[in-house]
């Protein structure tokens, strides 16, 4: 349903929510966020056992929920409302849709069980120091050996990859260009020749790492040279879901924001009733509801298989990346000085502003991938 | 449980069609039979020509006539928010009077709300009713008076008290446009169209009894009848459009849409014709941009999200649900989206935007794109409205301090008088 979500999708919202208010308030996120491993195991664990979120669209065959991604999304607007500290857009969003798109049967029943039950954390690493997303933009190649391939090269920006135990691998052949060439390929955490590090993140809340590949053992996951199909589709999910990420974090700045105005007296009267905070909380609202609906058309279509999904990702996400940093500017500007402080809140969700504007391509990229998507 | 349901319904209306629809009946004589089957409004009460459906089952008939091909009872214009004002507050008499002949399509209607000294504040009025013996005396000027110069029948908002508050001191009243206190001047607009009047009254009359309601509901009326209007606002409603077919039937109702969408003929152009936009880049290359592409993608990005934002609305609407915000922004919304395709529109055109009339750029579209977007923001409520009214009723933000409700009208600041 593209404009509106089903009673028992409003039930599994509310679910989450209450679950996410309880397990990840900003003390929470404060405290995990100055940890390298920066999740909570036990709260990730009741995130999987519980409330099956590590498995919601994975199909029950495979050890999954089988929901849709609509419920996936859902989940990550939630998660992006309390800044949730867990590996679920590694793990759950990016690598498990990698791996159900691109994977052989087999394969799927061998590897999705364990993401999905959330025992196996995996990372999804595409993007190399180039900051690309997409199958152009590998450089890393991956040379034949025994049945078996050696990777070779480097990786960068890999959301969780340093707690994965399982890492899904775009690279490509030797000499191979473009969207030729390119393949899946599964290594394993503690594989010989590869060197994890995490990167200082400037929001600190979603943690990176950067993988080096000294000829590194790895297992083929799907066609060989046939991983550009797959990736794209994988990469509209992770767009879509990440749009929902990004207006959860930007309502919940927003009412943030105005309680705080609400509260605070200057002149002898709280500035909410000044004209121009209110004119700029309602050009807040106006642009995160145009997200937001954005967003939830683009999960829709996703789930009915529409032939528009890919323009429809990119369109969800850079209208999102466009929201998410205007609120959290307004945001600030809203609280006034307290707004720039290391104590006020604020801050953490201006971070994950910043970084999820240009993660998986900022608003530019994808404004350019919509013009091509629909033939312009 | 409803004593209605969609197929009996249909059934129904189908069987009354198949039985009446004649296409060489002229145009009235075929919406008075309509009007008496209870068809034509078929919501409306059964006491005054409906049948009390619920709203939701409306789209069945209008399905079934569309399919049949059968011209329905005239809605275009202010007529519409005449019928549903008098069907709210109107006495048998109105009813009796007015209505027939609004879905006949026989009278035209205009409003007489907005002033040239109140426009956002539309309850400032000053045009003054006087009561004169057996008559109330109507003198003041109003102003943006669409079809005011052709109507039969205006729905006025005077002020009747200077010494009340000001929204106690209202009436509203029926008035006939067709005597002689009344004159109607077009007023020009900035893109050269005039579609609306100004609308003078000296010492014009009106029947005590064409008051609605009582003197001082003036304000609670014309609430009334801006809602109605509003609702009308969101862009989803659809007008007739001219079948150009040979029957007698069809021409009378095409001459009656292309009179009624006269004024309108600009108006796809104030909202900025985004429709254009693709079309317009590759006739001039400027597709090959990536600055233009950016500049065209943001454009389309924010105009679909705000369809997509209108139906979530109106979804939520038909499933009985509690409306979000989402169903207050599509007027603010339609302001940023005309500014932005204005801006478009003049990157993509260069130096051309400079030219105007039917031989500049697409017989002149362009052109009037590029100097109508302005009418957008302001018409039916500013944006500056529109944000007060989404700050402080959807997000529950303190209310505007005001210096008019304290007090006798009289005594309330307006604008300066010119020297």
């Amino acid at each position: 349903m593209k404009f509106s979500f089903s009673d028992e999708q409003q039930e599994f919202r509310s679910v989450v929510r209450r679950f996410l208010e309880d397990k990840s308030p900003t003390t929470a996120v404060r405290r995990l966020m100055e940890t390298d491993k920066g999740y909570d195991p036990e709260v990730w664990q009741s995130l999987g056992q519980e409330l099956g979120l590590t498995a919601v669209h994975i199909p029950e065959a495979y050890g999954g929920q089988g929901f849709g991604v609509s419920e996936l999304a859902i989940a990550s607007e939630e998660m992006g409302r309390t800044l949730l500290c867990a590996p679920f857009f590694g793990s759950t969003v990016l690598a498990a849709t990698a791996i159900l798109k691109a994977g052989s049967e087999e394969q799927k029943k061998a590897l999705l069980p364990g993401i999905a039950s959330g025992e196996t954390i995996a990372a999804l690493a595409i993007a190399e120091d180039s900051g690309l997303w997409d199958a152009a933009g590998v450089a890393m190649t991956a040379k034949p050996d025994g049945g078996k391939y050696r990777l070779d090269g480097a990786k960068s920006f890999v959301v969780d990859g340093h707690n994965a135990e399982l890492i899904v691998v775009v690279a490509r052949k030797g000499g191979s260009a473009g969207n030729d060439g390119v393949s899946f390929f599964t290594v394993k955490a503690d594989a010989k020749g590869l060197d994890r590090r995490l990167l200082p993140s400037m929001d600190p809340t979603r943690k990176l790492a950067r993988l080096t590949f000294g000829g590194v053992e790895a297992e083929l996951l799907g066609q060989e040279g046939a991983a550009a199909a797959p990736l794209a589709a994988t990469l509209d999910v992770a767009a879509i879901c990440l749009a929902h990420e990004m207006v959860g974090g930007a309502e919940r700045l927003r009412e943030d924001a105005i309680a705080f105005a609400n509260q605070r007296y200057q002149f002898g009267r709280p500035i909410a009733s000044f004209q121009s905070l209110k004119h700029k909380a309602a050009d807040m609202l106006l642009e995160v509801e145009l997200a937001k609906s954005a967003a939830y058309y683009a999960a829709a279509a996703a789930d009915e298989g529409d032939a528009e999904v890919s323009a429809l990702a990119s369109l969800a996400k850079a209208a999102a990346s466009e929201a998410y940093m205007q609120t959290a500017i307004h945001a600030v500007q809203i609280h006034g000085g307290i707004g720039f402080t290391w104590d006020n809140d604020t801050h953490l969700w201006f971070k994950r502003a910043k970084s999820s504007e240009v993660f998986l391509g900022g608003a530019d990229h994808h404004r350019e991938r919509y013009m091509q998507s629909i033939g312009a | 449980m409803s004593q209605y349901d969609a197929d009996s319904v249909r059934k129904d209306v189908r069987q009354w069609l198949e039985a009446n629809w004649d296409t060489s009946l002229g145009l009235v004589e075929w919406r008075n039979k309509l009007i008496d089957s209870g068809w034509g409004e078929p919501h409306w009460p059964k006491q005054w020509y409906g049948r009390e459906l619920p709203v939701g089952l409306v789209p069945v008939v209008d399905e079934e006539m569309e399919r049949i091909g059968a011209v329905g009872v005239a809605r275009m214009g202010i007529r519409s928010l005449a019928a549903a004002t008098i069907l709210a507050h109107g006495t048998d008499l109105h009813k009796q009077k007015f209505l027939r002949r609004i879905l006949t399509g026989e009278d035209t209607w205009c409003q007489l709300f907005s002033e040239p000294g109140s426009g956002s504040d539309l309850a400032g009025a000053l045009t003054r009713a006087e009561r004169r013996g057996n008559k109330w005396i109507v003198n003041g000027q109003k102003v943006w008076n669409t079809s005011a110069h052709k109507a039969d029948w205006g729905l006025l908002l005077a002020r009747t008290n200077m010494d009340l508050v000001k929204h106690k001191g209202l009436a509203y009243f029926i008035i006939n446009m067709r005597q002689p206190g009344v004159e109607a001047v077009p007023l020009k607009q900035m893109n050269g169209h005039a579609s609306f009047n100004q609308v003078f009254f000296t010492d014009a009359e009106v029947e005590p009894e064409m008051m609605l309601l009582d003197d001082g509901d003036g304000w609670k009326v014309a609430t009334t009848t801006l809602m109605h209007e509003r609702r009308g606002a969101d862009g989803l409603r659809r007008y007739p459009k001219p079948s150009g077919r040979p029957e007698r039937i069809y021409q009378e109702e095409d001459a009656e849409i292309a009179s009624a969408l006269a004024p309108y003929t600009w108006y796809p152009q104030r909202m900025g014709r985004v429709d254009l936009i693709l079309e317009r880049a590759r006739q001039t290359g400027k597709i090959a941009d990536p600055v233009t592409r950016q500049e065209i993608a943001k454009v389309l990005i924010m105009s679909r999200s705000a369809d997509w934002t209108a139906r979530r609305a109106r979804v939520a609407q038909e499933m009985g649900r509690s409306q979000g915000p989402e169903g207050s922004l599509g007027k603010l919304a339609a302001s940023y989206i005309a500014r932005a395709a204005n801006r478009v529109h003049t990157t993509i055109s260069g130096a051309d935007a400079m030219l105007t009339g039917p031989d500049s750029t697409m017989g002149g579209v362009i052109a009037e794109i590029l100097i109508s977007t302005p009418a957008i923001s302001i018409a039916g409520g500013t944006d500056e409205i529109q944000k007060n009214i989404i700050s402080e009723r959807v997000l529950d933000m303190p209310k505007e301090p005001r210096n008019d409700t304290d007090r006798p009208f009289r005594d309330v600041p307006k604008n300066a008088e010119r020297k």
